[in-house]
């Protein structure tokens, strides 16, 4: 049962360059990218109980330094790659030693802070971020000398980054490193207790995290060939947690579906409604009463639910 | 100690002669003092029970011991090593397991994960991240030869929210004893539980080999007795009486703070 509806979500993300046009291609690519994006978010969020309203950061920072190296300092996509993928690691590593000075609301406190400063750069040091105007006239790599220009090839790269994504995010939790994360979030002073260094387990959690941020960042730049201090806005981090939660923190489908959901109500709800953000609360409020465990946890209850009622 | 003969001495790895020693613990909350004073020695092998009325300063003992709490001053050793500032889980590696008054386990998770957990808390591979826990067949062997010996192998699959709370306690021993410790520091693993529960978890608590040093608050005395050589009586914080079980029990000290006759 669990493994027909696998195989579904896996079939239905592959069919989209086969059928749908550019546009709804576009538009898998970009619930791609959130989706790694959210996964991230949530190694911290769901596994490891750091709820963070500065994730945005991680992609900002990885979209920053891959524009301006390959617009502005003329370097090539793979070292440009490179260095923003090390950078963004580097900086969660900074980070997480701050953050993790504090738990629960503390350290959401710290890392909205952090991510304050890291907007307020962006639009402020103009100079080198071209402040409110943003970065724009990137171009996408070409892996292989295979572009990507075309809505079809960029999905295709971008479902293979992601599957990988996601089978490396899996492996980390179901490995004895994420079980000792989901003790550490559940008993903390039990697993001290135990044998286990809390901060650590907490500490490498969050630059695994923040990795994973700066790679859906590199992903989305090329995706828009363009960057703007919005995304690393607080707007931008809270829409992601919004999409962990509803979409079921601390599974590995949530949220894939949450980004899915945002991104969805985003992109229609916009054609027709012009405050979209509040139909999204009023999705989201639902969600949080009909069943706040959220979307793919509810959904798992309610079909074993429904198959041992029919025995 | 600046003599450098002295010191060569004392590097030199003798047997040491107590498991675990305790020298001028003090500890306060504030204006409330709930540790004065408190010195003991433990020798290898030795069963201590530790022994006093509610609000004595046993499990805040504990919790220093263990390392949850720092003491004011005072020096904590274990085999002869100031591990007094230790972390909990250095202490853990240095052969301290504990188990606690209030259960604390992962109760989301099957039995079998819960002592899992225990020991991988001392193996290196907990820090693996690119293989599935679930490849690893001889953590699991081990995680359930253990919950065989206390009796639950039975309820491997089941998640400990489903299990009842004499189990539980089952389980909290199992845990700390999959990590086979040199020092054991057992919480009143006794409480809340029915006779038929009590005389196995004691019987259980007999069966731990000599190799493991076992120090137990307990207040069940008829069965904690058994069990113990050496009786510890704390009141307010302080040593009252120390020594052999027989003459703890006999001295009018705690005939008066503990028993009430």
């Amino acid at each position: 049962m669990k493994w027909i509806g696998v195989s579904l979500l896996a079939a239905s993300f592959l069919l989209p360059p086969f059928f749908a046009g550019d546009f709804y291609i576009n538009l898998a690519s970009q619930i791609l990218i959130a989706a790694i994006f959210a996964l991230s978010l949530n190694l911290l969020v769901g596994f490891g109980g750091m709820t963070s309203l500065g994730h945005a950061s991680y992609l900002g920072v990885a979209a920053y330094i891959s524009a301006l190296l390959t617009s502005r300092y003329g370097f090539g996509h793979g070292t440009a790659a490179i260095v923003s993928i090390a950078g963004t690691t580097t900086m969660a590593a900074f980070f997480g030693v701050i953050a993790l000075r504090a738990t629960g609301l503390g350290f959401l406190m710290i890392t909205l802070a952090l991510s304050q400063v890291l907007w307020g750069l962006a639009y402020r040091m103009s100079n080198v971020t071209n402040g409110d105007n943003g970065v724009a006239g990137l171009t996408r790599p070409a892996p292989f000398g295979i572009s990507l220009d075309s809505p079809a090839s960029f999905y295709w790269f971008a479902l293979i980054v992601t599957s990988f994504a996601f089978l490396m995010m899996a492996t980390f939790v179901s490995s004895a490193f994420g079980s000792s994360l989901k003790g550490v979030r559940d008993q903390p002073r039990r697993m001290a207790a135990l044998g286990f260094n809390p901060w650590l387990i907490r500490w490498i959690t969050f630059v695994y995290a923040g990795f994973w941020g700066g790679i859906s960042g590199l992903l989305y730049v090329y995706y828009n060939k363009y960057i703007h201090p919005t995304s690393l806005s607080t707007t931008s981090s809270a829409e992601a947690l919004l999409g962990v939660i509803a979409g079921g923190s601390a599974t590995l489908g949530g949220p894939v579906v949450g980004a899915a959901l945002v991104l969805l109500l985003k992109n229609y709800a916009s054609a027709y409604i012009e405050r979209w953000n509040m139909l999204l609360g009023l999705v989201f409020l639902f969600i949080v009463l009909v069943m706040p465990i959220g979307i793919v946890p509810a959904l798992g209850r309610w079909t074993t639910g429904l198959r041992r009622g029919s025995r | 100690m600046d003599d450098g003969i002295t010191q060569g001495i004392t590097m030199i790895p003798l047997a040491p002669d107590h498991a675990l020693e305790i020298i001028d613990l003090k500890k306060a909350f504030g204006g409330l003092v709930v540790t004065q004073d408190v010195s003991l020695a433990i020798r290898p092998g030795e069963r201590r029970l530790i022994i006093g009325p509610n609000g004595a300063g046993k499990t805040t003992l504990f919790n220093q011991i263990s390392g949850d709490l720092r003491p004011d001053s005072g020096q904590i050793k274990l085999f002869g090593t100031d591990v007094t500032q230790f972390t909990p889980y250095k202490r853990a590696h240095f052969g301290l397991s504990r188990t606690y008054q209030i259960i604390m386990l992962f109760s989301g998770d099957t039995l079998e994960h819960n002592v899992t957990l225990g020991l991988l808390g001392l193996r290196r591979s907990r820090w693996q991240m690119w293989r599935p826990l679930s490849f690893y067949s001889d953590l699991a062997t081990e995680a359930r030869r253990t919950l065989d010996a206390v009796g639950l192998l039975h309820l491997a699959e089941h998640p400990v929210s489903d299990i009842a709370y004499g189990e539980k306690r089952r389980i909290e021993l199992a845990m700390a004893l999959a990590q086979k410790p040199r020092v054991l520091l057992l919480d009143e693993p006794l409480a809340g539980l029915s006779n038929t529960e009590r005389s196995q978890v004691k019987s259980l608590i007999a069966s731990i080999p000599r190799e493991t040093t076992l120090i137990m608050i307990e207040h069940d005395m008829d069965t904690a007795l058994d069990l113990a050589e050496t009786v510890t009586l704390l009141n307010y914080g302080r040593v009252i009486a120390d020594g052999g079980r027989d003459a703890v029990i006999a001295d009018g000290r705690t005939r008066e703070v503990y028993l009430g006759i």
